[in-house]
């Protein structure tokens, strides 16, 4: 009885042991991004501790290019999110919804993007406005930024309104409602919280895309490619300030999503979707 | 009122409704019964409008309305399951559909409270339907459907999600609403107890026709073919032989006994055609001697007895070999029967029906039952 009991307790410590290993294998690197932005580097690159600064964290526009590179950056995933959730949202639907001929067709397509190497895709539309005269830039990064997100979005969605009742599309039109009034206050609200999932996602694919945006992107510098630009002369502590507040703006706004889901879940409690 | 014009729905290769024509009245409960698969519901589609015929035309107030959209037409549907709005409360359900006719504020805040009185959910307003009971989410597809104030109400076996006690109390409340609102319904069921218990008319249908059409006493006493003979109740169906017809009556063998009578109301059944005998089980009445008088006689030997509460169920083997079911009251006069015994089954003559033998549907019956 005794020694079982402690065999218990034995079990349990090692489950969190290694948990906890687990776990810091995978926080290790977002911790020292978080700590090393409180750092006052000896050199211009911030690779090694030397002393508690928040000078970083009080001028963190110091560097213009780093600033317009994240302001350009999120201006892309802005435009990108809005295109790639509209479409890819739609494109989620029609898959679940409708029966068509070229169905299976069209659902491999979709999977492409997520299982090509980012180089060939990012190589081949390239190609293509090389091959049609379009210089790079702003557009031709939100081109090929949404047509990788677009298939993000499809799955997500996709598998979010799987067994999602299309009779209450019915109940609506029988109600007497037009097919817009059905889908703004029937559909849309209902599937929702799929549709915001996959925006998120969307947003965080598109600040962080670097190959496919890098080979398309012209004279153009979205953060990351500014950051890859950089390194090579200086690697300022405004670089971990930037990553840590984009990283607690995206806690932030998960934490948010997981609440807003919980409440909608219990006064829904019973419905599938 | 409703009228469905020669109708006709294909799928591909499947007939789902064939040549299906009748009329609604207008203030009717009528209903379309029959097993799955059979076109009811595919019909009802139609007339609510999600499916377009293949030919054939619905009209509605005279009015054809087969290739207008289902938010254009004058008519509401309950759903199998329901389908109330999970993200609404039992207002906003049924206030939707006034709002999306663009009802003035005034009319709408008025006649939704109205509604919900008389589904008498008038409290539960605030509630959201995963917090109703199966009965009460019922009550608000009804008055979702009916706040509308339609031309006709669709209900797609709208009991069916319900336990049978509560399903017998929504049958009642079913007809009680019907009468306060006046709004002609048309129900789809494949129960025919439910179907005869509220129905002014029931079309009874099978492999997308209808096979015949009239009030649940006219269906029941006189069904036009063996399939609604089978479907509706229990019926003895014996193979006959006709040896002559003379208007509404006929003279045939059958049982191994010949010079036997019995009513015809349909055509197909002709001197020296083979036909179909049917006769309630509850309508066979059992004698130990031979009865007389203007009656049906049959002897046979008794081969099983059940009994089953109010009846006795008591099975008999004809001189050529049929079963005769036979209903009979436990209080009855009888005779100790034993399994071997013979005994005299007896019927009315107006009790026993000729049915043609194939489930043919000539277009003259549809015609007579339909009015």
């Amino acid at each position: 009885m005794n020694s079982s009991a402690s065999l218990h307790k034995l079990g349990r410590f090692a489950l969190w042991f290694w948990a906890g290993l687990g776990l810091l294998f995978l926080f290790t690197p977002i911790l020292v991004t978080i700590v090393f932005s409180f750092n006052e580097p000896a050199g211009k690159y911030n690779y090694i501790w030397n002393k508690f600064s928040l000078a970083a964290w009080a001028d963190p526009f110091k560097y213009p290019e780093l600033s317009e590179a994240l302001i350009f950056s999120l201006k892309v995933a802005v435009v990108v999110t809005i295109i790639a959730t509209i479409l890819g949202t739609l494109m989620g639907v029609a898959m679940v919804k409708y029966h068509f001929k070229a169905k299976g067709l069209v659902g491999a397509i979709l999977i492409l993007p997520l299982t090509m190497p980012e180089v060939v895709l990012g190589f081949s539309i390239l190609t293509l406005f090389v091959s049609i005269n379009w210089s790079r830039g702003f557009i031709t990064i939100v081109i090929a930024q949404v047509m990788f997100s677009v298939s993000y979005v499809a799955t997500t969605v996709r598998a979010r309104i799987r067994g999602f009742d299309w009779r209450l599309e019915e109940a609506a039109l029988d109600l007497g409602a037009s097919s817009w009034r059905t889908f703004t206050r029937v559909t849309l609200p209902l599937i929702a919280p799929g549709v915001v999932a996959a925006a998120l996602l969307t947003f965080a694919l598109s600040l962080d895309d670097f190959i496919i945006t890098y080979l398309n992107s012209g004279l153009d510098n979205t953060f990351p490619i500014q950051i890859w630009n950089m390194k090579r002369s200086r690697i300022p502590v405004q670089i971990n300030v930037f990553s840590t507040a984009l990283l607690l703006l995206s806690v932030l706004t998960a934490v948010l999503v997981v609440v807003q889901g919980q409440r909608r879940a219990r006064k829904m409690a019973g419905m599938t979707i | 009122m409703i009228e469905i014009d020669h109708v006709v729905k294909r799928f591909g290769d499947f007939t789902a409704v064939d040549d299906a024509h009748f009329s609604i009245a207008q203030g009717e409960f009528f209903s379309m019964l029959g097993p799955s698969g059979c076109g009811k519901t595919t019909t009802l589609r139609m007339i609510a409008g999600f499916e377009q015929p293949t030919s054939g035309a619905i009209r509605l107030d005279g009015a054809d309305v087969s290739r207008v959209a289902p938010n254009r037409r004058d008519v509401n549907t309950v759903f199998q399951q329901y389908a109330l709005f999970p993200h609404m409360n039992v207002y906003d359900n049924v206030a939707f559909g006034p709002r999306s006719k663009k009802l003035d504020k005034a009319t709408i805040a008025k006649r939704v409270p109205e509604i919900l009185d008389i589904v008498r959910l008038a409290d539960f307003a605030g509630r959201r339907p995963a917090q109703l009971s199966g009965g009460q989410q019922q009550r608000v597809a009804l008055a979702r459907a009916l706040v509308n104030l339609p031309k006709a109400l669709l209900l797609d076996e709208p009991l069916g999600a319900l336990d049978l006690k509560l399903r017998h109390a929504m049958q009642f409340e079913l007809k009680r609403i019907q009468r306060e609102v006046g709004i002609t319904f048309v129900y789809v069921t494949h129960d025919q107890e439910e179907a005869l218990t509220m129905s002014d008319r029931i079309a009874v249908m099978s492999d997308g026709r209808v096979e015949q059409i009239g009030t649940p006493a006219e269906i029941y006493d006189t069904p036009a073919t063996v399939f609604v003979a089978g479907f509706i109740g229990q019926a003895n169906l014996w193979p006959a032989t006709v040896t002559s017809r003379r208007g509404d009556s006929a003279e045939l063998t059958a049982l191994g006994v010949a010079g036997l009578r019995a009513t015809c109301h349909v055509d197909g059944v002709d001197a020296n055609a083979s036909a179909v005998l049917m006769v309630r089980p509850e309508r066979v009445s059992i004698s130990a001697t031979e009865p007389t008088g203007d009656i049906q006689r049959v002897c046979g030997t008794v081969t099983d007895l059940t009994f089953q509460g109010p009846i006795v169920r008591l099975a008999l083997t004809a001189a050529d070999g049929s079963t005769i079911i036979a209903n009979v009251d436990p209080d009855a006069d009888l005779p100790m029967l034993r399994p071997g015994d013979m005994v005299w089954a007896f019927w009315s003559t107006d009790a026993a029906c000729v049915l043609p033998t194939q489930p043919q549907v000539p277009s003259s019956i549809r015609s007579t039952q339909e009015n």
